[in-house]
């Protein structure tokens, strides 16, 4: 390993997300509906039936609780999905990258293309999220936009590491190691569904070390209206983890396919 | 072999590439002149593609020196790249989009503005036979018009060099000769051709001059008259017969050096009457008489024993 990789923000990483862009253009339809459906079902579900017995929780009401909690979640699930099974298709069996890398551009510039890409994605379903609870009525008011770029910087965040289970992995099986030992369980304790200060505080100290609660801790205060707290830690664990990922996925790709 | 040719595109001097235990490519010295089509002819796992690999900067080699336009590969592949086209062994069009999407998508990727762009697009297109499917996906093309895409794609940034890796493998005749021609037009316009081959008549019929290859190294090099002459007698009688000893005998004893391959009986000589009139005498042998062409070399250098996993 030679050097330290830094996102290559050039024309090359723009050819890369316009690609992947247009081909989202042809798939339209389904790709909303994932946006919209999905999450309007667990907020009507969750929100609504669980919220019933709930009641409040962290001083607002579940539904608003939930809400600005699956925002985040959210973007960090779209943008993990993109980063491995739609980054794996490209890399492997349909070998777009090959082409790809035949032309003046470079791994660097390719997966800098991927991570916007990604977090584009997980915009597209913050957005979505956003409009959802709009309806329901648990957005406080206009600074609630401002949880936009936070959701992209997240998209960025999780679409590393993704691509880093990417350059390992052998077939798409391989994610579900992913999903199931590192995604679902950080969803379950990162304040998503309820406080972190409810979990034994020796977890609440690891908690910290895992990137989603930081985003849930930005993310929530905008929707719904409630104090921001250590705005720049938050974002330099969430940009931290987004720029060591990329400097390894770099690393990683490179020696899997420049060979 | 290593005196250096006036305005060489490519110049390689002890290039190297291992994986692992296994030598790739074993030190190989080559200069490629500019404007000339310029073959590596080699069995599978001879290397070739290996060596068009590193010319791309897209494997690093394990020792030696490249350069490609004066620029040293890997370290200037960047550079390089964009004033090379590629056509990889297999397809790469992405099926994502369709025949003109592929080539606005890769035209992107070389910073290429959007009018230019569509003008080129036209062009190629034409160049490709493939103006009247412009709006069909790439998955609904048959083999050969998904290769012709793949070259087209590949002259989008108008390239100086065009690197081929086995360009007709696969192909019908038909189709193969459509190839050949384009690739000829090119050529005659000024570009510099590299392209890997098993095929020696593709190899015969586009190449000025060429290498033959095997086990990572380079067995002889220069024009395919040439090497044919270099290297074996200007007549072929190939007797169409299982081989044995007495057929060999009767070869060797009308002057001719026999080789056996398979279900034939291979006869080299100067002067193929003698062999000739002896077989005209014997009933039920089929025979061929023909001047010897670069498979004869291709076998004669590359040895006729079918190899580990070929």
């Amino acid at each position: 390993m030679k050097g330290i990789y830094l996102p290559r923000l050039g024309p090359g990483a723009f050819a890369v997300w316009r690609r992947n862009v247009l081909v989202w253009r042809k798939l339209i339809g389904p790709a909303l509906l994932m946006n919209f459906g999905e999450p309007a079902l667990y907020l009507l579900g969750l929100g609504f039936g669980l919220g019933h017995f709930v009641g409040d929780m962290g001083g607002m009401s579940y539904l608003a609780f939930l809400a600005s909690g699956i925002i985040a979640s959210s973007a960090m699930t779209t943008s993990s999905f993109e980063g491995m099974y739609s980054v794996f298709t490209r890399m492997v069996p349909q070998r777009t990258y090959e082409a790809i890398l035949a032309t003046p551009l470079e791994v660097d510039d390719i997966l800098a293309g991927e991570m916007l890409w990604c977090a584009t994605k997980s915009l597209f379903s913050g957005i979505a999220i956003l409009i959802v609870a709009l309806l329901l009525g648990v957005v406080a008011d206009w600074q609630a936009l401002w949880v936009l770029p936070v959701v992209f910087l997240i998209g960025l965040t999780f679409a590393g590491p993704a691509i880093v289970m990417t350059a390992f992995a052998k077939g798409y099986d391989f994610f579900n190691y992913y999903f199931v030992l590192a995604v679902t369980p950080m969803m379950l304790v990162s304040g998503v569904f309820y406080p972190i200060d409810t979990l034994p505080p020796l977890m609440q100290t690891m908690v910290q070390l895992l990137p989603l609660p930081h985003a849930i801790e930005l993310v929530r205060p905008l929707v719904t209206g409630t104090p921001l707290t250590q705005v720049p830690l938050h974002l330099a664990v969430l940009l931290g983890y987004a720029l060591v990922s990329y400097h390894f996925a770099v690393y990683l790709v490179r020696r899997r396919l420049l060979v | 072999m290593t005196e250096p040719v006036n305005d060489a595109v490519v110049i390689a001097r002890g290039l190297k590439k291992n994986f692992g235990d296994y030598q790739a490519v074993a030190g190989v010295d080559f200069d490629i002149p500019r404007g000339r089509c310029f073959g590596f002819l080699g069995p599978n796992g001879a290397g070739k593609t290996t060596t068009l690999r590193m010319l791309l900067g897209l494997t690093p080699s394990s020792a030696g020196e490249l350069s490609v336009f004066g620029l040293p590969v890997p370290e200037q592949a960047r550079a390089v790249r964009a004033r090379v086209g590629s056509v990889p062994q297999a397809d790469n069009l992405d099926p994502d989009f369709t025949v003109r999407e592929n080539l606005e998508i890769y035209a992107s990727y070389f910073g290429i503005g959007r009018k230019l762009a569509r003008e080129r697009i036209g062009r190629l297109l034409e160049f490709a036979a493939l103006t009247d499917r412009a709006d069909a996906k790439t998955d609904t093309l048959s083999g050969g018009m998904q290769r012709r895409l793949t070259i087209a794609r590949s002259l989008i940034n108008d390239p100086e060099l065009v690197v081929l890796d086995e360009p007709t493998t696969g192909l019908d005749p038909q189709v193969r000769h459509l190839i050949w021609g384009r690739l000829a037009e090119l050529r005659s316009q000024g570009t510099t051709l590299i392209l890997t081959t098993h095929y020696m008549e593709e190899a015969e019929r586009l190449c000025d001059e060429l290498v033959v290859m095997d086990h990572g190294r380079i067995l002889d090099q220069g024009a395919p008259a040439a090497l044919v002459r270099r290297h074996v007698e200007p007549e072929v009688i190939e007797i169409r017969a299982v081989p044995n000893d007495e057929l060999e005998r009767l070869g060797q004893a009308s002057g001719c050096r026999v080789e056996r391959l398979g279900t034939s009986l291979y006869c080299y000589t100067h002067d193929p009457a003698p062999l000739l009139g002896k077989l005209r005498e014997q009933s039920g042998l089929t025979f061929l008489h023909r001047p010897a062409d670069l498979e004869d070399v291709f076998l004669k250098l590359t040895g006729r024993d079918l190899r580990k996993g070929a």
